[in-house]
């Protein structure tokens, strides 16, 4: 109860900082050459001076910046997003077409990264400046140092097109019409390229922050008294280091929420996946920004969430944090 | 002693350090012995390998360290060529540990319960059911209130003493033979150090266990020990039954580290002067942590009405343990904190209101002295520059400046031709020289010193008392003087004042308060300091 | 001294160096060895690697010289590597700096704005100030040096709260130093060398991040930069892969060179940390 309400404090917290965000970028988009209405009309292929009046007024953007910041604050609290030109739909219902491909990436990657991150880290934290050591930290900077993108595109090449494993992008074969289980494995096959693609660099940090972290946490007072109470190695990993050397992971998933997300802009743009990167920049190419304001909105909202739940991954995992404050 | 069986013999051993290290050995060639219903206590100041000794025994050496020759006997089994498995059986059910700070030993993440448990579940067959009423009593062994309660809890939310108690219970969970303590008290305040040490007494002789006690301490010493062998650089200086080496002490250094536990009594008086230099009254600081719009808001009183004078050329003594606000009320005197109400009368000016700019210029008239000497230097700049630092901030030409910081080296005992060397290439007590000549430099008249010799090894905290009285007469100082350490109060304190939870709760000429104490905390307090009775009856 | 002799123990920190080395070379004698613009025509396009002596690695779509643009492709990297780096660390310092050591109020504020920069994803907001003031070079620079600077301002607040409470810097108080002086003369210099030594993530992050605006053609479409390439030879991935495997090795080897540098600094200047 007491992890509840610490964690619901700091949701509450995060919602300034969710406005500070909105009015930041809306004043920002302010100073983009043209608004939406330019952005339609040359859509349209140009109109007059007459009609693009009527139009600025019909989106409330004949009124002075912050009577339009109000408004759009206003019609945010009540989930309304406002209206993208571009795609003639409300900004909310195209975001939601577009959010359930970036949350299952997200996921995906982040669980490949994380548990491989986990099981390297350790490995390498055990057998210190050892061969297995090496070899992991070698091939963790690599993948540091590699740039998504373009791993995603080699690895299309590898396996989609030299070997045809794989798809080299799609969210699902459109042709094919399957149900139940195919549309899954059908969907999962599609995502395997694309996930390993972003959780690649997070693989990367989360083994370096599992090692150092383990190796911070074996030199630690309480493991020698683990060992002078003759547990074994294997037991002192399992029950006193592992649980302590998590910590800095859990905190490291919420800071790199952010960094996540953003980097699937770029991942669905190699695979063609309909995300909300994918969105985020076709939005930008297009000038709708009405739409890009949107998904700056449900973007900062993501990340604020899977803060909330990292927070009580990490007062589950620490009894200390309940105590403070 | 009734004769009785030997438990352990440590023959002629030696443990060799890596290269790159000061000296080639940590321990060589030390032999002793612990039989059955004994407790043997190794003495010596940091850097003697006793805390060595302890680890070697157990086989728990850092990387890079190995033994190099001699025999551990335990049991008939030489320690120092048994398997890694053998080591792991005797580890916690033949010999157990007890370690010097009981926060930073016991996993944050799991309850006290969880961590004793462990040790029958690894070296025995017990059910789980059976685990739990065997933790439940061993805590109730220990005196922890509310043994159920203290299973469940977890580290954090027991205090200092409970959690050694916790230690304590998971060291003697399968009565072993030997139990290993590492400087168990050393961490702990006076009065929990005295319960803790009755503790390990009563249990000791009730289960018959021989008990390994490593100490700086000769008070300790005293209290606890059968027999003793003083270190000094890895070598065995000194040993031989307590009472005897305490009495007729033979090696120097034996001699110098009884020394350093003079007895609670203070010297002849000197006379004190009638005009007070400064004066506080009704001094209060209280933090407010947490909470939100009032709700759940903490509230710590830290110092409470606090009202103390310092008469011209005085010592006081502020005197207290852990949390007694004597330090925060230290700070308020310097306003390094801000103080919540009261008045600090310094030459007729009180400090308490003074703004922060109009502190900065009379900051020659008060200077501090700090508790830890290595984080107390600024460590990327050079010793003369650092005791220069304050007239140059007062506007003194930077050569001048540097020149006379030159001169105060030699008034604090340091070579002036080690000027230029960083801190980190001098000693602990050497920083704290330093420490004392940036204080001097600005030439205050009242020098406020927290916990100045806390952190020092004992012997060199008797030189730096000593330095610090002889300045106190050439430069006519007033001194508060801040400690936990009655002894330490006790030689230089012309007055002391006793604080707990944040009042001063007695004060007055530190004869009168030690030699009759009238508050039951004070008698606590005074009661409580190990090896109290030695020193009155050894010294007379 | 000490820190530069255990700097050259380390293999890892010398190969950094080394690659670091040879891409600083490419960049400085890009000039010299194709004076020619980089981004001009230069023969058919789509010849492979090694198959014709005068274009060593190869021309991409449009018959531009893929080696011409991999030199000067490494003074764009490390032009907006560093100056974005310059910019992020400066902005970091500055906000860290003042948070860590006043605490309360401006603390607050500052933790605030940096939380929001931190909530909102990095990448977005790029995309957001290229959408907003164009994709020049400068704009490019100026973009990524402002989404990378929330974690060098953490740092050195971190750095700086954990100092402030420092009996030095008390003692320092206590001398009558002004807060300009406690923070500029006493904390900053402790706190400076962590900060320095994360500076080379910040830079690593920099070029990935320009790249791979520059393969979403979102940044300046006027210079040799390696992202382009990247973008443009996906146009012919199927058979021509080389078009893009090429450049990307290019932006691994310099990422790979800042961070082994970066680490080895690390290690150098913190010895405890090396002996785990």
């Amino acid at each position: 109860m007491r992890i509840l309400s610490l964690a619901g404090r700091r949701l509450a917290a995060s919602i300034p900082t969710l406005f500070l965000i909105l009015i930041g970028v809306f004043l920002l988009l302010q100073l983009a050459p043209g608004d939406t209405v330019d952005a339609m009309m040359a859509q349209m292929g140009g109109g007059d001076a007459a009609t693009a009046r009527e139009l600025r007024r019909f989106y409330g953007l004949d009124v002075s910046v912050p009577v339009q910041l109000a408004n759009y604050l206003w019609r945010l609290v009540r989930l309304d997003l406002g209206f993208s030109a571009i795609y003639g739909k409300p900004v909310a219902a195209v975001i939601l077409e577009r959010l359930p491909p970036t949350l299952l990436l997200m996921t995906s990657a982040l669980s490949f990264a994380f548990f491989f991150g986990l099981l390297f880290g350790v490995i390498a934290a055990r057998s210190v400046n050892r061969w297995p050591d090496t070899l992991i930290s070698t091939v963790g900077l690599i993948f540091y140092a590699t740039p998504s993108f373009w791993f995603g595109l080699m690895a299309i090449v590898v396996f989609s097109i030299y070997l045809q494993w794989l798809p080299a992008g799609g969210f699902e074969d459109i042709g094919a019409v399957s149900t139940g289980v195919w549309r899954v494995l059908d969907i999962a096959s599609h995502l395997v390229l694309p996930s390993l693609t972003l959780g690649l660099i997070f693989l990367a940090i989360y083994l370096r922050i599992m090692r150092a972290s383990m190796l911070e946490v074996l030199n630690l007072d309480f493991v020698r008294t683990a060992r002078a109470k003759g547990l074994d190695e294997t037991r002192i990993v399992t029950r006193h280091v592992l649980r302590n050397a998590l910590l800095p992971m859990v905190t490291l998933i919420g800071l790199q929420a952010g960094t996540m997300l953003g980097g699937s802009v770029v991942v669905e743009t190699v695979f063609s996946l309909p995300g909300l990167g994918r969105l985020a920049y076709e939005s930008v190419v297009q000038r709708d920004l009405n739409t890009l304001l949107g998904i700056v909105f449900v973007s900062a909202l993501l990340v604020i969430l899977v803060n909330f739940v990292t927070d009580l991954l990490y007062a589950r995992l620490d009894p200390r944090i309940t105590a403070e404050s | 002693m009734s004769a009785t069986a030997t438990i352990l013999t440590v023959d002629r051993l030696s443990v060799r350090l890596p290269k790159g290290a000061d000296r080639p050995h940590a321990i060589s060639e030390v032999s002793l012995s612990i039989a059955e219903n004994e407790i043997v206590c190794i003495v010596g100041e940091s850097g003697s390998g006793k805390s060595m000794m302890a680890n070697t025994i157990m086989r728990l050496l850092p990387d890079g360290v190995t033994t190099d020759g001699g025999r551990i006997l335990f049991a008939g089994h030489d320690l120092c060529t048994a398997t890694a498995a053998e080591m792991r059986r005797i580890r916690g059910a033949d010999i157990a540990m007890v370690f010097q700070e009981p926060m930073t030993a016991l996993n944050p993440l799991r309850t006290i319960g969880d961590q004793i448990g462990e040790v029958l579940d690894i070296h025995t067959d017990l059910s789980k059911a059976e685990i739990r009423s065997r933790v439940l009593s061993l805590l109730t062994d220990v005196n922890i209130p509310d043994p159920p309660r203290a299973a469940k809890a977890y580290p954090h939310e027991l205090s200092g003493g409970q959690r050694q108690r916790a230690m304590i219970a998971m060291a003697l969970a399968l009565d072993p033979k030997l139990l290993i303590a590492d400087e168990p008290t050393t961490a702990l305040d006076v009065t929990t150090q005295a319960q803790i040490l009755k503790l390990i007494r009563e249990l000791q002789q009730r289960r018959k266990t021989a008990v390994l006690f490593i100490t700086h301490d000769f008070g300790v010493v005293a209290e606890i020990a059968d027999r003793v062998v003083v270190m000094q650089h890895g070598v065995v200086v000194e040993h031989g039954p307590a009472m005897d080496v305490l009495r007729h002490p033979q090696h120097a250094y034996t001699k110098q580290l009884i020394a350093a536990v003079p007895p609670v009594a203070a010297p002849p008086p000197r006379p004190l002067s009638d005009n007070a230099i400064l004066t506080l009254s009704g001094v209060v600081k209280t933090y407010r942590t947490g909470g939100f719009l009032g709700r759940g808001e903490r509230v710590t009183h830290a110092v409470k009405d606090v009202s103390l004078t310092l008469p011209k050329g005085a010592t006081l003594g502020i005197v207290g343990e852990s949390g007694s606000g004597k330090s925060t009320l230290a700070r308020c005197i310097i306003r390094l904190i801000d103080p919540d109400a009261g008045s600090i009368l310094l030459n007729g000016q009180d400090w308490a209101r003074l703004s922060r700019g109009d502190i900065r210029e009379r900051t020659q008239q008060m200077q501090m002295v700090f508790q830890d000497p290595f984080a107390s230097l600024n460590p990327r700049r050079k010793a003369v520059e650092l005791v220069a630092q304050g007239p140059i901030v007062h506007g003194t030409p930077r050569n001048q400046a540097l020149a006379e910081a030159r001169e105060l080296f030699d008034l604090v005992g340091l070579d002036p031709s080690a000027a230029d060397r960083f801190p980190h290439e001098f000693s602990g007590g050497q920083r704290q020289r330093i420490g004392l000549a940036r204080a001097l430099a600005l030439r205050p008249a009242v020098l406020v010193a927290d916990e100045p010799v806390s952190a020092l090894d004992v012997s060199v905290q008797a030189q730096v008392l000593k330095l610090l009285t002889d300045l106190r007469e050439r430069l006519g100082l007033s001194i508060i003087f801040i400690t936990h350490d009655l002894r330490v109060a006790a030689q230089i304190c012309d007055l002391v004042a006793v604080m707990k939870d944040g009042v001063v709760v007695e004060h007055g000429l530190t004869r009168d308060v030690f030699g009759s104490p009238q508050h039951p905390y004070t008698q606590a307090l005074l009661e409580a300091i190990p090896g109290g009775d030695f020193a009155r009856t050894a010294h007379g | 001294m000490d820190a530069a002799k255990r700097y050259f123990r380390s293999p890892a920190a010398v190969l950094g160096l080394i690659l670091l080395l040879i891409v600083v070379g490419m960049a400085i004698s890009a000039g010299y060895l194709y004076p020619r613009d980089p981004l001009a025509l230069a023969g058919r396009p789509l010849i492979w690697p090694f198959a014709n002596p005068r274009f060593l690695l190869g021309t991409d779509n449009s018959g531009r010289d893929i080696a011409a643009q991999i030199f000067h492709g490494a003074r764009i990297s490390l032009l907006i590597g560093g100056v974005a780096t310059l910019i992020a660390v400066t902005i970091g310092i500055m906000v860290g700096a003042l948070a860590g050591y006043y605490g309360g109020w401006i603390d607050n504020i500052l933790m605030r704005i940096t939380e929001a920069f931190q909530t909102l994803p990095n990448f977005v907001l790029l995309l957001v100030l290229v959408a907003v003031f164009g994709s020049t070079l400068t704009t490019v620079t100026i973009a990524v040096g402002i989404v990378s600077w929330p974690a060098p301002a953490r740092l050195t607040r971190a750095e700086f709260l954990s100092l402030r409470s420092r009996e030095f810097v008390q003692a320092g108080r206590t001398l009558g130093m002004r807060d300009t002086q406690l923070i500029l003369r006493e904390i900053l210099p402790n706190a400076l060398p962590p900060v320095i030594v994360y500076a080379g993530v910040v830079m690593a992050v920099a070029i990935l991040l320009e790249s791979a605006l520059a393969f979403l053609r979102l940044s300046d479409a006027n210079v040799a930069s390696w992202g382009n390439l990247i973008g443009l030879g996906r146009d012919v991935l199927r058979v021509q892969w080389y078009v893009s495997a090429i450049p990307g090795v290019a932006i691994l080897t310099t990422v790979l060179a800042v961070s082994l540098v970066g680490q080895g600094l690390n290690d150098a200047l913190n010895p405890r940390l090396k002996q785990r």
